[in-house]
């Protein structure tokens, strides 16, 4: 699977990352909808170094697409919260 | 409830997939896909230049408030020298404003750099990708039929797509990043319309507006224990406070020395 780090670039993870890579997702997303700012910026480090020591960085002139798109790594504890409520990024 | 990573994938794909819907021709698509990557590129550059131009304004902000906080700080040493309290306690309590500002200048120029970097970063990716596209074109155009060659157009045009979105992205924060600067400057640069960092010197005696409003900005614990320090260095045997008057450094508006501060109280 393909994981894009929003700012920074592709990597090349293999399948069998993804179940680590949900759970490491659900903990950031618990955390911002429990409001709760603190652990905020070390779980969401957690999931995007993750990313950046299990993947291989894809080449700049690779044209696959992302199977995964996470946020840039400079992520506000608020930005992340208008993610998942209100309308986000594309009205439900 | 679909979790980031859901949702902006989401985007990215339908972006994508809207450009492909348009798509009679593929060699034509090919060539027009190209095309507005090759001018959206510029638009990136365009926007690199004007986070560049952001950044520029408020380093040039910073050597100034850096000016005045050395100016400032000579003329509370003066002051005290002089055993005139009243104005060195002015000239650091502007300078003590001055450093404010300057700290909130540098963490901003900080950010801007970093967004500046990964812009470029994406930027440079993004470039490699059109190019990889461009090469890809020719060879969807001489060696697939039609039906083919859009199933191969779309996955290729999804990777710069989905590129371009990115730099996109960074580019909207970096913007955001340079509308909240655009307010600490433009504060900043009030200030010195106003005469804030002025050669203190200059002011007479009396008490003014900004001196009012800056007593109540800078942070007056900090003003007296550098004050204390200072007198301590200079080993000045100052006069204990109520000794108001002691002579002038330099008094060239006369007038205005001589001139009490209407309110009379301490404020």
């Amino acid at each position: 699977m393909i994981v894009r780090i929003s700012g920074e670039g592709q990597y090349r993870l293999s399948d069998s990352d993804g179940e680590r890579l949900n759970e490491l997702e659900n903990g950031v997303v618990a955390i911002v909808e429990g409001a709760n700012e603190d652990g905020f910026t070390d779980a969401f480090e957690a999931l995007l170094d993750y990313v950046r020591t299990q993947g291989t960085p894809l080449d700049d002139d690779d044209l696959d697409a992302s199977d995964v798109i996470l946020p840039p790594s400079d992520l506000s504890f608020a930005e992340a919260g208008e993610e998942f409520t209100g309308e986000g990024l594309i009205p439900d | 409830m679909a979790g980031l990573t859901g949702r902006m994938s989401t985007v990215v794909k339908a972006k994508v997939s809207k450009l492909l819907d348009r798509a009679e021709d593929p060699a034509e698509t090919l060539d027009y896909s190209y095309q507005k990557q090759v001018e959206q590129l510029q638009n990136v550059k365009k926007g690199i230049a004007d986070v560049v131009t952001a950044k520029k304004r408020l380093q040039m902000q910073e050597n100034t408030l850096q000016q005045s906080v050395v100016k400032l700080d000579t003329q509370a040493r003066q002051a005290v020298a002089a055993g005139q309290e009243d104005l060195a306690r002015t000239a650091l309590e502007r300078k003590n404003v001055a450093q404010t500002e300057l700290q909130g200048l540098d963490t901003q120029v900080a950010e801007l750099e970093d967004q500046q970097q990964k812009l470029t970063d994406s930027e440079q990716k993004l470039r490699a990708k059109i190019e990889a596209f461009r090469t890809k074109k020719e060879v969807i155009k001489a060696q697939y039929s039609a039906a083919e060659a859009q199933v191969r157009i779309s996955e290729a045009a999804t990777g710069v797509g989905e590129q371009m979105a990115d730099v996109g992205l960074a580019m909207q924060r970096a913007v955001d990043k340079t509308e909240n600067m655009k307010a600490r400057a433009d504060a900043v640069s009030e200030l010195e319309a106003a005469g804030t960092f002025d050669d203190v010197t200059q002011l007479g005696g009396g008490e003014d507006d900004i001196d009012r409003q800056l007593k109540q900005l800078s942070s007056q614990p900090a003003v007296d224990s550098e004050l204390a320090k200072m007198k301590a260095e200079l080993g000045s045997g100052a006069p204990p406070s109520g000794a108001p008057d002691a002579p002038q450094i330099s008094a060239p508006d006369a007038e205005a020395a001589q001139s009490q501060p209407s309110e009379g109280g301490e404020g």
